[in-house]
């Protein structure tokens, strides 16, 4: 297979940002994983911040971004990208969303037919993003692909199970969102109190599960 | 320790930030004036990065519950401690049962109670920051409100000062008002390239007013509607506070120290570290332009600010010495 071009770009004097463009593919993000790793241990680099087909890097004052791009762009061209890890998350759900009817209506399916795809596929977390714990899941059903809402929402409960675009995920703190809720979830996805705050790492496999329970 | 009585509009407990968890989703947070933060720290004898209480507005009041040694930073305000006026940028002896209280801001958002030895709130995840999204840092992961007691940590030894600052004559910077509207610098981001010159043009030349729906997270400008040549949909990315996105509404909004740690709309720019610090004081309804830099021109702009409190430091030790 061919690797997928790597863009970079500025983001301010002091973070580099490599990217490639869409499609969403898990091969894509593969590599992605793998160069998010070799990238940790670069003296040059504080922080990294692994997205969608993407890799931030901010830089300390002393590194020169021309010594980072050499290194990452040599890496893309021998890294191995990494496989999805072993550990498999389940996500109970009460499937009882206040958009289920009007996005299995939109979709031309019942609310059952889109909670049987829902729990059918096994999800990858492609990166951790955007809200503590919050996971940019990839392997949604086309058939579940949809427009975000026209106007979000302003508040959405953490823990609701949602669909935007092309991605599910779980809201973990509530926030406005503009994506379609079809069910909500108790588990915890972030407590800064754990050893380890997020319940999910990039790479793991997610299962949601329906579960009985009073609509 | 410290009493809060009145916390004013938005006051939270901030210190330099937290980094270590971008990439489980945690943003930065911490101080929005990190010069003041810092300046306010070298002032009482703290390290750069010792958590102080910010206030937005001004408009609060505050009781000492011990003596503790203070620097007031920020914006420019009136404040008194027990009805007799105190100097901005002056460390001096905050006693056992006086109040200070400080009027609304002349112009300005943010003012910084610094405090010798640091305000003492936990350490999680690294910052003593609130994370108000997050629910947690700072007292309770909460905004502060009438009544909340702070602790405050040692504070390093040394003889009790008189009253003793800095001058608008040697830091005419730190004493600038926010009246006139300032031009910040950016770097271009990826999707400068996006907009054809007629609308680069028309983003550099308007003055962006600043919406009243900002706040710690980010601010809403308002101005000219701008429109890329493409409309890119994009996949969400690592981004930091300063980065100027661009909604499809065609009104930019600049991420602030609240920001998220992933998005993906269309970013213009990113303000220069240096510069963030005159942003987090312009106020709601006044404007703001900008001017695109080379990121050599940010490096030193960010090195001549931080000499600075370098300087501030080095002053103040000096005055401690021989007080």
């Amino acid at each position: 297979m061919t690797k997928p071009a790597l863009h970079v770009s500025h983001l301010g004097e002091e973070a580099v940002l490599f990217q490639c463009d869409g499609p969403l593919m898990r091969e894509t993000q593969a590599r992605f994983w793998a160069l998010e790793q070799h990238c940790h241990d670069l003296e040059m680099v504080q922080a990294c911040v692994l997205g969608v087909h993407s890799l931030l890097l901010c830089l300390g004052p002393d590194a020169t971004d021309d010594a980072v791009c050499d290194h990452v762009f040599r890496l893309w061209e021998t890294l191995t990208p990494l496989e999805p890890s072993d550990t498999v998350v389940e996500i109970p759900v009460l499937y009882n969303g206040e958009d289920l009817a009007d996005l299995a209506h939109a979709e031309g399916l019942t609310p059952a037919e889109v909670v049987r795809i829902h729990t059918a596929t096994e999800y990858i977390v492609f990166a951790l993003g955007s809200q503590p714990g919050f996971p940019y899941l990839g392997g949604l059903d086309e058939r579940l692909h949809c427009l975000r809402r026209a106007s979000p929402r302003v508040r959405v409960e953490a823990g609701s199970v949602a669909i935007g675009g092309g991605q599910t995920g779980i809201i973990s703190r509530t926030s406005p969102s503009g994506w379609h809720i079809l069910g909500h979830t108790e588990i915890e996805l972030f407590d800064e109190n754990r050893k380890q705050p997020s319940l999910l790492s990039a790479r793991d496999r997610v299962r949601f599960v329906a579960r009985e329970g009073a609509a | 320790m410290i009493r809060i009585l009145k916390p004013g509009f938005y006051a939270s407990v901030q210190d330099a930030g937290r980094v270590g968890y971008l990439s489980d989703g945690v943003g930065r947070c911490g101080a929005m004036d990190a010069l003041a933060l810092k300046v306010g720290n070298a002032a009482v004898g703290n390290p750069d990065t010792a958590a102080a209480l910010e206030f937005t507005f001004g408009g609060f009041e505050v009781e000492a519950t011990r003596d503790i040694e203070i620097c007031i930073g920020g914006a420019p305000i009136q404040a008194k401690i027990d009805g007799k006026p105190i100097h901005r940028w002056w460390a001096q002896t905050f006693h056992k049962g006086q109040r200070l209280s400080v009027g609304p801001c002349a112009s300005g958002m943010r003012s910084y109670l610094c405090v010798a030895g640091g305000i003492d709130v936990p350490t999680v995840l690294g910052s003593k920051s609130t994370d108000l999204k997050g629910g947690f840092g700072g007292l309770s992961g909460r905004l502060l409100k009438a009544g909340d007691v702070l602790d405050v940590g040692p504070a390093r030894k040394g003889r009790e000062m008189r009253p003793k600052g800095l001058s608008p004559r040697e830091f005419p910077d730190l004493f600038r008002d926010f009246t006139a509207c300032p031009t910040l610098l950016f770097i271009p981001a990826r999707e400068w390239e996006d907009l054809d010159a007629a609308n680069q043009r028309k983003f550099l030349d308007e003055e962006w007013v600043i919406s009243p729906d900002s706040n710690r997270v980010g601010y809403r400008l308002n101005g000219v509607q701008i429109s890329p040549k493409v409309h890119k949909e994009m996949l969400s990315h690592g981004i930091l506070p300063g980065t100027i996105q661009l909604p499809p509404s065609g009104q930019p909004v600049v991420q602030m120290k609240d920001a998220n740690t992933a998005g993906g709309y269309p970013k213009l720019g990113k303000v220069i570290e240096a510069d963030m610090s005159v942003l987090a004081q312009v106020p709601i309804g006044k404007s703001i332009r900008f001017a695109p830099c080379s990121i050599d021109e940010a490096k030193i702009a960010l090195r001549t600010q931080n000499a600075h409190s370098d300087r501030v430091r080095k002053i103040m030790n000096g005055l401690r010495n021989i007080a």
